[in-house]
């Protein structure tokens, strides 16, 4: 049974298609693996009983010749940021354990809709807010591709964040594919650091509604999957017009699929001088110059872009989201759901809730956000960013003139051991230095395993491109995984 | 800019997170590290830059001004710490 944890969801697709095995056998295998790599504690639910029993009704549809949709029979993960009805959701939070929404989140109500099968919710940083998973209150995820694969000495590994769990879940052969969250870069870093594709949507490209929100303006619902070919395939079943978003783009969404495989001949590439930082570690400056030569190899010109305003993203973000976060997460005042410490006065209760219920991280950025939106130093920080980020987002468009996608690396290392960078919340903060521009622009981007590090982790590449046009994110990110030729699966979860 | 015990003190008043006076000073260290990080936005200049509302390009749209949901007390109740007569429930507030 083993083997079907390492199909890719076309593969199962195809092998379902052709009723070379059930949903039902398809869905076992994946909760096996899941009973045997609990050590990495990538899920918060599991949810075999229910996935049996969806995979069931996949078969039937399936032999009567009515098959639901395009991922009918899929097993899938679910980052436990996406309420899902009647299924605990708590966005890693103790401040929402117990939670069960009475209502589904349009896009996993969308997957649903495609035939897929859910196997559980992942573990993620505590509302999203984190680049290792270490601030989940359930516990931190670790990498599959920890030793004796990957070594950072012989510690365990961090599998990025926010979506650490999904990541985890889709590297370690636990689900064929996960949704994931990303608001700075908690898709794709992840992705980076596990091995797997994960690719961030055009802002408005999925619905938002019923995913717990962090910072409005930047959430984004995206795939994470082992192939490009696949994470087009969950893109058209996640994405989608929906009127209960009303930042949700009213678009038609294409067949993405059908265009992954195109190839990339006449294609320009930009590489942004400014993403060439100081310090940067020599294998992943080298592996950026050689996917420069693949792009040139299928036909692609690759020229020399600018965006003056990078080094300034980060710090931006880290107003922006912070500030979004306060207003969010104002909800959680032990009133109307989750966790609620006694108090004397309704303001007792309030403070005591929260200070029981957030996390160290969590509670430090909504202070953070209060501050800077605050009377006298709104107009300093919260008007200031904004207005660097329309200087951002303007960078962008200028080079969007003379390219049609912009490559660089997904992340500044590879996955580094559990229990560092644990002081210094800016260090932390410095993980999404590439994948934060394209957040705050708002653009698609999408992160494919390209190499390995000296160490044996590996390596992403990130391809950033036009507002609404992931079909190019897409073919150009196929570009790079025909041209590395990495098989990025570990084998520790499978094999022990 | 450096913030005092006494301002933190009173932004987590506002956030109504309770922070326990022995925690202030190291919070008050820990933010003033990141907005320090945070004020090399000081050297950008944006004067006269129009500040983003909106990511997305798109004008936000209406709908008909009418109730196209409800009737889902019970389920908006299900998730309450504390409910009663069709009300969540809250320690009291009016003498």
């Amino acid at each position: 049974m083993s083997a079907l944890t390492d199909l890719d969801i076309a593969g199962a697709l195809a092998g379902l298609a052709t009723r070379a095995f059930s949903a039902v056998e398809l869905t076992q295998a994946h909760l096996a693996a899941m009973a045997r790599a609990r050590a990495l504690n990538a899920f918060i639910v599991e949810t075999p009983e229910l996935a049996l029993a969806e995979a069931a009704e996949s078969d039937k549809r399936r032999l009567a010749g009515r098959a639901l949709g395009p991922l009918d029979g899929v097993p899938l993960a679910i980052k436990d940021l996406f309420c899902t009805e009647g299924v605990q959701t708590t966005a890693a939070s103790k401040i929402l354990k117990g939670f069960v929404p009475t209502y589904e989140s349009t896009v996993s109500a969308n997957l649903k809709r495609a035939g897929a099968v859910f196997v559980g919710k992942t573990n993620l940083d505590e509302f999203a807010m984190g680049s290792s998973n270490i601030t989940s209150a359930f516990g931190p995820v670790k990498n599959p591709w920890g030793p004796p694969l990957g070594r950072v000495g012989n510690k365990e590994l961090v599998p990025g964040g926010s979506s650490g769990g999904s990541a985890a879940a889709v590297a370690a052969g636990l689900a064929l594919g996960a949704t994931g969250t990303d608001t700075g870069g908690s898709i794709r870093q992840p992705a980076s650091f596990c091995g797997i594709v994960g690719l961030k949507p055009t802002y408005g490209r999925c619905s938002r509604f019923g995913i717990v929100a962090f910072a409005s303006s930047l959430d984004q619902a995206g795939p994470m999957t082992r192939t490009v070919k696949d994470a087009a395939l969950m893109l058209s079943a996640m994405a989608g017009h929906d009127p209960k978003d009303s930042t949700s783009a009213p678009l038609p969404c294409p067949d993405f699929a059908k265009s992954v495989d195109q190839p990339v001949k006449g294609l320009r590439v930009g590489i942004p001088k400014e993403y060439r930082l100081d310090g940067m570690p020599a294998e992943i400056d080298a592996l950026w110059r050689k996917a420069e030569d693949w792009f040139r190899a299928q036909g692609c010109e690759v020229v020399e872009v600018s965006l003056p305003h990078t080094r300034y993203a980060l710090p931006t973000y880290y107003i922006v989201a912070p500030a979004e976060a306060s207003s969010n997460l104002a909800r959680y005042d032990g009133v109307r759901f989750g966790l609620r410490v006694p108090g004397e006065t309704l303001d007792e209760m309030y403070m005591n809730t929260r200070a029981e219920g957030f996390g160290a991280e969590v509670r430090r950025r909504i202070l953070i956000g209060t501050y800077v939106l605050s009377a006298g130093y709104y107009d300093a920080y919260y008007l200031k960013a904004q207005q660097v980020r329309t200087l951002i987002a303007r960078d962008f468009r200028s080079a969007f003139e003379n390219v049609d996608a912009i490559l660089t690396p997904t992340a500044p290392s590879p996955a580094f051991a559990l229990g560092e960078k644990m002081e210094d919340p800016v260090a932390m903060y410095l993980n999404d230095v590439f994948t934060v521009p394209a957040s705050l622009a708002g653009l698609p981007a999408i992160s494919v395993p390209a190499g390995l590090s000296a160490n044996g982790l590996p390596l992403g590449l990130q391809v950033i491109g036009r507002a609404f046009d992931e079909e190019t994110v897409l073919r150009a990110g196929r570009a790079i995984e025909r041209a590395s030729g990495i098989n990025a699966i570990p084998s520790r979860v499978a094999a022990g | 800019m450096a913030l005092s015990r006494d301002q933190v003190r009173t932004i987590a008043l506002l956030a109504r997170i309770r922070v326990k006076d022995e925690d202030l000073d190291a919070m008050a260290k820990e933010i003033s590290g990141i907005l320090a990080w945070i004020e090399q936005l000081n050297e950008v200049k944006t004067a006269g830059v129009e500040p983003m509302t909106s990511v997305a390009e798109m004008t936000l749209p209406l709908r008909a001004d009418k109730v196209d949901d409800g009737g889902i007390a019970a389920a908006t109740l299900k998730n309450a710490p504390e409910a009663a007569e069709g009300f969540y429930a809250v320690p009291k507030v009016v003498e």
